[in-house]
């Protein structure tokens, strides 16, 4: 065979050599894609820390509303609770005494209740003396809209809007102080 | 390896059992065997030519039919296995460890060893992943190594095929012809619907050649179809959501910003056995009772445009619906269905104010669970003020009432009832069961009456992009099998030497049957020679060896 | 006579007309001495016309109980196996008129009398349908599935036409054994109908309670007498007889002592049928098909299987993915009874591609015709009736 035709046949080679791996990789690829997706399927969350928090407008016990957008600029301290879970009713005193020293400081408190009526909610209210809006989420569409699972679970909006930290579970005071003290306006 | 070159010529590639342009048998295999093998035409499947470097032998290894059969087969008998014991979404356990336990303590060692291989969630498990996968992967390179080189030599086939080519196909004739025998051949050929191709003494007759695609095209959908089922599982093609909505309720769809869904009523109703129906009493007195209609009568709104979640009378209607089993809500992408209920959860209870001592009663009232109030005015003075609710009390803790789910599975109440007799009004916890008086004996009571309940419809919310993905699969793979298996490529090959002798042999790739019938027509018509179906007399010669064998 | 009536009558018709068709095609095979199928096709023509009245008879059946009940009577284990049997009979008529093959009736009517038989054996009053079922693709899912799994049927039977005529019945073998053992899983289920038929005319009912593998309180009745008893029984019944062992909680004892006088009676069945006759059920057959065309029964088995492929994707796969995204909210949920829809396909494009690729004709293929109707009939037997899922509605 002469000169020509050797390197003819070795750059078909090597064509051939670089078609096989590349579909090969591609194939390999996607099957490990495929398994790392199914094996990570269960825990999807559809909001993240960073995202922008989304915005609502909910009604207090008062009659008010109550806007995620009216605190922009001031922290925003967002806690879904309901009256039948036991550790939401654990910290809301330290919730309210911890309100009591940030809301001079631009940190607010929003207690979103889960769907409940208006008497428990009130009777709640009332009885812990909360001094902080309490709105009731009637259609459980912001629930939703930061797909909350377990109570009580927190989310934590700094000044400029956006998703500081999720807290799923009891906290306590300290962790409360601490929190606050992350999402305070400088 | 090295190239092939045919006596008549033609240069072959490495691999190739019968000559691509004359047809002759170019391995020592095909030139004993008495008919040719015609797969592929005999053209070189292109993994058998290299086999040098790893990723040649990777490529070959899946480019083999019996590596892509025992795939399958792997497949079929690990889905056979996953359908002894229940899989995991069946048995009652939620926790991975409690899941375990209960293959262990339900079925014993057999149990755990399908829990421990991974059968008991054997479709997501990795392996089974891994093993479709490499069938995937077996699809796409097992085609391309054979589609290429048939399509090639499909498209150049010569017209004239050297006699050794003729002489071994299955179909065969030789004989005495006339002069117009080509000519009259053709016709009838042509009015067959065959493509007649000529070239100086010989004609090549071909009917359905597309039919040789089928197989490459029914790959396609299925490897379309699995990319749809890849794609499925990544984040955002597929929701799979469960919304149990109680009637009178408004909740947002989850995974469905901005919508909403009101269910106004929800409706079981069984089988009557009567009217209309009387043709099924027998049926029902066997079994019972069989539902006739599950069905969630709702309303869909949307927020409006510029509404935020949660804001009251942000919401439009879209439509309103009865959804049903097979009759699922569809808006916007997404569907809603009728999957389960629950019936007669408590709405409301009546009681009666009542004297403990002379049981008269001052009137009625009514407490709804789902929005109590606060207050409740009888006539003549007599009221009662609702202190405290708890829709599912379980219990006192630290001399407070408890409630353990917001749903009113056991409510409880605290009120004060107050009497024109006693304006300072008496204290009673009032459950289903019993009344307490928890601050001394009272003159008066609340006697319970009556319940209203409501009823609870389990739907299921889903949106699942790839269907349309997965559709085109499914409708690619059945034309691709209609394609190659309700169609046949028939191709007759007729030479006609320089001293008359006819030489004709045909091909098809399946239904022999059918070729004949169409052979006999031309045969009758341009007077052919008669012709044998050689494969039949293989066998008959091997039945004859088997008998001789037999006989000494 | 009401409509529900008339069209179980014309079901005993069709059953009487396979029956005596059955006798007709033997006979038109067996007369076929000298080989020149003279006798074979003047007895055959007679043979065809009463599968033909047989299967007019049939078709009336699913038709006016159609009309009877408003459904497409294809909901439940009677009405589904019975459709079955139809088709198959549908067919063979078809294939019979493009090769004349009395023998493949030989074989085919049989089996598809012993289906309808064992479909009757199940509650065949007409019955409501429940809301998962009141679709149209109830008739167009389900009666796609019943065709393509006749067309495949067809594949079986010729394939064991050319077992019976090319596997040697004078030496011993793996073959010869895996022959015989179709035949008598043939008879077995000759077995069950009996044994069913037996205790049903006898009138035997025993009600037992017992504890369930969840631990929970159940009832269950056995229309046979129990050589198993449920986990913990308590007989309900007064001269119940006393279960011989007590099974634990995962097996359903009630349907294993079924399955056990089914075999008990098949068996008894079979060995009488080999004292009377002295030989092995296969070589029984063996001179009917003597004259028979093999490479022909290799075409047949292989084209029912290209005919009956596609058409049972489109039913089992398709149809029923279009359907179950309907009523069920998602197109598979690897229930039972759709992986082993899926465990068909598998075979049969296994079947295939060993054919195509491998070259695998003749014997091979024919053993695996035969065994792509085993699982046929244990996705239909089996699976409905042992692994219970969304689709066991008898």
């Amino acid at each position: 065979m002469d000169e020509k035709g050797k390197q003819k046949k070795n750059s078909k080679k090597r064509k051939r050599a670089v078609m096989r791996t590349t579909i090969l990789a591609i194939l390999i690829a996607a099957i490990g894609y495929t398994i790392y997706n199914s094996a990570t399927a269960e825990d999807v969350t559809v909001l993240k820390v960073g995202d922008k928090a989304p915005n609502f407008a909910l009604v207090d016990l008062e009659g008010n509303d109550h806007k995620l957008s009216d605190y922009e600029g001031q922290g925003v301290f967002l806690n879904f609770w309901g009256t039948w879970c036991k550790p939401c009713a654990k910290e809301m005193p330290a919730m309210d005494r911890q309100y009591e020293v940030f809301s001079n400081e631009g940190v607010q408190v929003l207690a979103v209740n889960i769907a409940q009526s208006d008497f428990e909610v009130q009777s709640f209210a009332d009885q812990y003396g909360l001094s902080f809006p309490v709105v009731i989420d009637k259609t459980k569409s912001v629930m939703t809209a930061y797909n909350i699972r377990p109570l009580p679970t927190t989310v934590l909006v700094n000044p400029e809007g956006n998703i500081q930290r999720i807290i799923t579970g009891e906290m306590t005071e300290q962790d409360i102080e601490g929190f606050m003290e992350e999402i305070k306006p400088d | 390896m090295e190239k092939l070159q045919c006596q008549c010529g033609h240069v072959n590639p490495p691999g190739t059992k019968l000559c691509e342009s004359c047809g002759r048998s170019l391995t020592e295999k095909e030139q004993n065997s008495k008919l040719v093998d015609m797969r592929y035409e005999g053209t070189a499947r292109r993994s058998q030519t290299y086999n040098k470097s790893i990723i040649d032998k990777v490529w070959n290894f899946f480019s083999s039919v019996k590596v892509g059969v025992g795939i399958i087969v792997f497949l079929l008998v690990a889905a056979a296995i996953g359908t002894i014991l229940p899989q995991k979404a069946f048995v009652p356990a939620n926790t991975e460890a409690t899941i375990k336990d209960y293959y262990a303590d339900t079925y014993g060692v057999v149990g755990q060893i399908y829990h421990a291989l991974g059968f008991h969630d054997l479709y997501s498990s990795f392996w089974f992943i891994i093993l479709v996968g490499m069938l995937a992967i077996s699809l796409i390179i097992a085609s391309l190594d054979r589609f290429v080189p048939l399509y090639k030599s499909l498209k150049n086939q010569r017209v004239l095929r050297h006699p050794s080519f003729m002489g071994k196909q299955r179909i065969y004739a030789e004989g005495p012809g006339a002069e117009d025998t080509l000519k009259k051949a053709e016709e009838k050929l042509t009015e067959l619907k065959y493509k007649v191709r000529t070239d100086k003494n010989g004609l090549l007759a071909e009917k359905g050649r597309f039919s040789r695609w089928g197989p490459y095209v029914n790959h396609i959908g299925l490897i379309i179809f699995l990319f749809g089922v890849m794609l499925r599982m990544m984040p955002g093609f597929y929701i799979d959501e469960s919304l149990w909505i109680r009637e009178g309720e408004t909740r947002a769809i989850p995974e469905v910003p901005g919508y909403y869904l009101e269910n106004k009523n929800f409706e079981l109703e069984n089988y009557s056995g009567e009217g209309g129906e009387e043709i099924f009493g027998e049926a029902l007195d066997r079994v019972g009772t069989v539902a006739k209609n599950y069905q969630t009568d709702i309303v869909l709104y949307k927020k409006k445009e510029d509404a935020l979640p949660g804001a009251v009378d942000g919401q439009e209607v879209v439509k309103e619906y009865p959804i049903r089993v097979n009759q699922p809500l569809k808006f916007d992408g997404y569907a809603i269905y009728q999957m389960d209920f629950r019936l007669d959860e408590l709405k409301a209870m009546t009681f009666s104010f009542i004297n403990k001592e002379t049981e008269d009663s001052f009137g009625e009232l009514t407490i709804d669970l789902i929005d109590p109030k606060k207050d409740y005015e009888l006539d003549n003075g007599y009221s009662v003020k609702l202190i405290g609710y708890y829709p599912d009390f379980s219990g006192f803790e630290n001399g407070e009432p408890q409630t353990a789910t917001p749903l009113p599975n056991n409510p409880g109440f605290l009120v004060k009832l107050f009497t024109p007799e006693t304006p300072e009004g008496e204290t009673s916890f009032i459950t289903i069961q019993n009344t307490v008086e928890p601050l001394g004996e009272n003159d008066y009571k609340l006697a319970f009456q009556s319940v209203e309940t409501r009823d609870v419809s389990g739907l299921t919310v889903r949106k699942d992009s790839t269907l349309p993905i997965l559709g085109l699969g499914g409708l690619i793979f059945m034309i691709g099998v209609a394609q190659g298996m309700y169609f046949n490529h028939r191709r007759f090959w007729i030479q006609q030497k320089t001293d008359g002798t006819i030489l004709l042999a045909g091909h098809t790739n399946k239904n022999w049957f059918g070729l004949k019938k169409d052979l006999n027509q031309v045969v009758e018509y341009a007077s052919l020679p008669a012709y044998t179906d050689q494969q039949d007399e293989i066998d008959k010669q091997e039945k004859a060896e088997k008998e001789g064998e037999v006989l000494s | 006579m009401t409509l529900a009536e008339i069209s179980s009558n014309l079901l005993y018709v069709a059953f009487v007309a396979y029956l005596i068709a059955t006798f007709i095609f033997g006979g038109a095979v067996k007369g076929n001495k000298e080989g020149t199928f003279k006798s074979e096709s003047r007895w055959g023509k007679v043979a065809i016309t009463i599968t033909l009245i047989g299967f007019a008879a049939n078709l009336g059946y699913f038709f006016t109980r159609w009309g009877a009940t408003g459904h497409a009577p294809l909901s439940n284990m009677f009405e589904f196996t019975t459709a079955f049997g139809m088709t198959l009979v549908g067919g063979f008529i078809i294939l019979y008129f493009l090769y004349k093959t009395p023998v493949l009736g030989m074989i085919v009517l049989p089996v598809a009398l012993l289906i309808i038989a064992f479909a009757s054996m199940f509650p065949s009053e007409v019955s409501p349908l429940i809301p998962a079922l009141q679709t149209n693709w109830l008739a167009i899912h389900v009666s796609t599935v019943v065709i393509a799994e006749g067309i495949l049927a067809i594949s079986a039977a010729a394939g064991l036409i050319y077992l019976l005529k090319v596997v040697d019945l004078t030496k011993k073998s793996k073959q010869r054994m895996g022959l015989e053992a179709i035949m008598y899983s043939l008879v077995l289920v000759l077995g069950f109908v009996i044994a069913s038929s037996f205790f049903s005319l006898t009138g035997y009912e025993a009600e037992f309670t017992y504890v369930d593998k969840e631990a929970k309180d159940a009832a269950v009745t056995y229309t046979m007498p129990p050589i198993f008893g449920m986990n913990e029984y308590v007989a309900l019944t007064d001269d119940a007889m006393t279960p011989l062992v007590e099974m634990p909680a995962i097996v359903h004892a009630g349907k294993l002592t079924t399955v056990t006088w089914s075999i008990l009676f098949g068996t008894v069945l079979y060995w009488l049928i080999r004292l009377v006759f002295r030989k092995r059920i296969a070589a029984i057959l063996k001179p009917f098909v003597k004259n028979v065309n093999i490479q022909l029964m290799d075409e047949i088995g292989y084209r029912a299987v290209i005919i009956g492929f596609p058409v049972f994707t489109l039913g089992a796969l398709i149809f029923a993915m279009i359907w179950a995204q309907i009523a069920w909210s998602r197109f598979w949920g690897w229930d039972p009874k759709e992986v082993w829809a899926l465990i068909t396909w598998l075979f049969y494009a296994a079947y295939l591609h060993l054919r195509l690729g491998k070259g695998w004709q003749g014997e091979k293929s024919a053993w695996l015709a035969v065994l792509g109707f085993i699982i046929i009939m244990f996705n239909l037997v089996a699976v409905n009736l042992i692994i219970a899922g969304l689709h066991s509605y008898a």
